[in-house]
């Protein structure tokens, strides 16, 4: 039962990942690309009715995280404290300045909306990046199963690491180009054009980047944690996770270089999601490593809760995701199609 | 007090207390824009739907404030109450998690539709869409009180081999007596939160002379609302809410009353300054016997006092909870007096030229935001020192891996970053009052062929 629930967290951390991975993306694009309040507007409207319900992913995928492994969410949230801190402030100020940037027709307000809206949704990306960086990376864990970590120590990797050290600091650099890459194409296969083609052409920039970057970390983590290679050796089936990472990685080249941007965004929902099926293969059945003691790491067994909760939450749960499931594939057929100016209602964005 | 226990109280008293001020608007707007929505659909009168326009702009800028102070409360859980999540979260997980899967996805994705969608959907799917919103948000509701309700009155739970609590009953969980009276409670609450604000801005545009004829909808709408919830939040919730307090948490009621000795035939304190010195009640003004009456139904039973319990079971602040517990009694016996007056004044055909009723209205709307905070202000002082009723301590629950130190430096951060949030949000909704809602279109056809028009209609 906790490696169902172990699975679902999963699926849907990748689900927030992936879905508000592409309104973040967007959002870094919003200052850099898009350079007239026209495009901005674009760039509004592509994510304005769908970037509330992605980011309810990372509540719901928060709730059954607190659900299924108590423990996990005690020790984690309350050892993250000052970055979780940070990031509900980054998220808080990302919300009012795609909102309210259009509330008021003057520059000098959209001007402060629009950097409050695209520096937060990159600093957001670079928090995430590390925050995955932390759970790969192991944390100073006690015997009593809680930690504190101070922002950063010696900026290395060692039984008592700070959230930022080398390690963490490149995943967070991957996660902003990734989806920045990510956000680039989605906003391509919205809209037409020179912010199209600028898009394009973002993505075309950092593509390599994010090869490169890729393959440095896959190098990083086994060197820092070799112990992440056991459950591949155990399974060779494993192995198809990189074969697949690159295969995405060329689906995103070919696709982008040939125009079709709706199959080259896949590829790169594809390219994260098997990231992350990579990392959580690797962790399973480990949920937060302890750099202190291997013994005092969290798993699936002793952070869950008990088997009666867990039973009962599988009935409710598959219910409300096919409802949830129902909303979305309704909301993106609906709002499908590329932006306009003119079409839509007479109020907002 | 330990400093760190301290801090991790004000953060999340703090933090929940603006939060709530901005869902309670959400909660009782909600359900007043879908009759507003059902009379434009049922009249056919597009006065309504302008109405339904012009309140879905304030809504949606009161949603948005809400949905950003509300991701942190889910977080704080984890963040500064981590050895409360610990203990608790094999079932209050169950609740907030079903929160985040039932309500918070359907409010979300119907949101988007019923504020921008309404060109593109027809009236009656549109209509749809603001009652998916309202049924949302009343869910949530419901999840988040029912999360509550087992931290006062904890049921369906069984204590596990490490001392933590693991669900056992599903059911009882959800349908926890408290939880459901709690929230009936709670809505009728919210509820009145958006009938004194949308009869304030009615008498707003009445007193100054501008859309009147929106206005006057405002007001009926409101005054109706108004006087239904009024009277159900004295009536039978409060009622009920206040016989399971002393049920169940007998220290709390003698503590909210000030009653420092159990006595029989107990006095109801209408106001007064509890002295805890002398523990006693300064310049008392009472009803004799009321007391008994109210929680037992016999004018002579006997009330147990704060003398009857251990002092370490004692709500700490007891002043602090007695005053809000009154506050919140008194001002929802004015508000239940308002709308009785206004409801009397519309029978009799003069309300819409009472311009003292109208100023009465539109002083009237900061009242149910401060009745609301402080009747959660007794829920939740008068649990202390209990973090989860009988079950856990408020001083076990916190954090001890967050020290003072970092606490305070969050709790600092979220008073500016509120700050900016409530000048927005004022500034904004200022802005939107000042524009007003749409005016009418103007008439295509001659007005006297159209009022022809709409008698043929009526016959």
């Amino acid at each position: 039962m906790p490696t169902i629930w172990f699975c679902i967290v999963a699926v849907m951390v990748a689900a927030y990942v992936v879905l508000d991975g592409f309104d973040l993306g967007a959002g870094v694009l919003h200052l850099f690309v898009a350079r007239t309040d026209e495009e901005r507007r674009k760039i509004i409207r592509s994510i304005g009715p769908v970037w509330d319900g992605n980011e309810v992913w990372l509540l719901a995928a928060g709730g059954t995280l607190y659900f299924a492994f108590p423990q996990l969410y005690a020790s984690g949230f309350s050892g993250f404290y000052l970055p979780l801190m940070m990031v509900l402030w980054l998220l808080m100020l990302r919300g009012i300045g795609i909102e309210f940037r259009t509330h008021l027709e003057s520059d000098v307000w959209k001007r402060f909306f629009d950097v409050v809206f695209s520096v937060s949704s990159l600093l957001l990306t670079i928090f995430l990046g590390a925050a995955l960086g932390n759970v790969i990376r192991g944390v100073p864990l006690g015997e009593d199963r809680y930690f504190f970590e101070p922002l950063w120590t010696n900026w290395r990797v060692g039984a008592h690491p700070g959230i930022l050290d080398w390690y963490t600091v490149m995943c967070g650099v991957i996660a902003a180009v990734t989806l920045t890459t990510h956000g680039a194409l989605y906003v391509a296969t919205k809209t037409e054009g020179d912010l199209n083609t600028r898009c394009r052409k973002t993505a075309a920039v950092l593509w390599p980047v994010q090869l490169l970057l890729t393959i440095g970390s896959l190098i990083a983590t086994v060197a820092i944690r070799p112990e992440l290679l056991a459950n591949y050796k155990t399974y060779v089936v494993g192995w198809l996770i990189p074969l697949l990472v690159v295969a995405t990685l060329i689906g995103m080249f070919v696709f982008r270089s040939r125009g079709n941007d709706k199959a080259a965004f896949v590829s790169s929902a594809l390219y994260i999601t098997i990231m992350l099926v990579g990392a959580v293969f690797a962790l399973y059945p480990t949920v937060l490593p302890a750099s202190t003691n291997r013994d005092w790491s969290l798993t699936i067994q002793n952070a869950a809760a008990p088997h009666y909760g867990l039973t009962i939450g599988l009935v409710w749960w598959a219910i409300g995701m096919v409802f949830t499931l129902g909303y979305f594939t309704f909301i993106y057929r609906m709002f499908r199609g590329k932006v306009s100016l003119e079409a839509g209602s007479d109020h907002g964005y | 007090m330990d400093s760190a226990l301290l801090v991790h109280r004000l953060h999340f008293a703090f933090t929940v207390t603006f939060h709530y001020l901005f869902p309670m608007l959400t909660m009782g707007l909600a359900p007043l824009i879908v009759a507003l929505k059902t009379m434009a659909l049922w009249k056919k009168d597009e006065a309504y739907a302008r109405a339904a326009r012009f309140w879905a702009k304030i809504f949606g800028i009161n949603f948005v404030i809400g949905v950003v102070t509300g991701i942190p409360m889910e977080f704080q859980f984890g963040t500064n109450w981590s050895h409360f999540s610990r203990y608790a979260g094999g079932v209050i997980g169950q609740t907030l998690a079903m929160e985040g899967m039932f309500a918070f996805f359907l409010e979300s994705s119907f949101l988007g539709l019923f504020l921008y969608g309404e060109k593109r959907l027809s009236p009656k799917a549109h209509w749809f869409s603001a009652f998916m919103v309202f049924f949302g948000s009343w869910l949530s509701g419901y999840f988040i009180i029912c999360t509550d309700a087992f931290m006062q009155h904890p049921v369906g739970y069984a204590t596990a081999a490490d001392g933590s609590v693991a669900l056992k009953s599903f059911w009882r969980l959800l349908l926890n007596p408290w939880a459901v009276w709690q929230y009936a409670h709670n809505m009728c609450g919210a509820a009145i939160c958006g009938a004194f604000v949308m009869c304030a801005v009615g008498a707003f545009y009445l007193l100054s002379q501008k859309h009147v004829e929106q206005a006057k909808i405002f007001v009926k709408v409101g005054v109706v609302s108004g006087l239904v919830f009024s009277a159900l939040i004295m009536g039978p919730t409060g009622d009920m809410q206040g016989r399971l307090v002393t049920d169940y948490q007998p220290a709390t009621l003698a503590a909210m009353e000030a009653l420092w000795e159990t006595r029989d035939g107990a006095p109801l304190v209408i106001i007064g300054q509890p002295n805890e010195d002398e523990k006693k009640i300064d310049n008392p003004i009472y009803v004799p016997k009321m007391l008994s009456f109210l929680t037992y139904r016999r004018w002579n039973a006997e009330v147990r006092g704060l003398d009857a319990f251990p002092k370490e079971d004692w709500p700490q602040n007891i002043p602090l909870l007695y005053y809000s517990y009154h506050i919140m009694v008194g001002l929802g016996t004015i508000f239940l007096a308002i709308m009785v007056v206004c409801g009397f004044l519309w029978w009799r055909g003069t309300l819409w030229n009472a311009r003292w009723m109208h100023w009465i209205l539109l002083l009237a709307f900061p009242l149910p935001y401060i009745a609301n905070t402080a009747g959660w202000m007794t829920a939740e002082i008068g649990r202390q020192p209990w973090l989860v009723y009988g079950l856990m301590r408020t001083v076990q629950g916190y954090s001890k891996t967050v020290s003072s130190g970092n606490a305070w430096f969050t709790l600092l951060g979220f008073m500016g970053m509120y700050t900016v949030l409530g000048i927005l949000f004022i500034f904004l909704v200022r802005r939107e009052i000042e524009h007003g809602p749409e005016e009418p279109p103007p008439p295509v056809k001659p007005i006297v062929v159209a009022k022809q028009e709409i008698r043929t209609e009526v016959r």
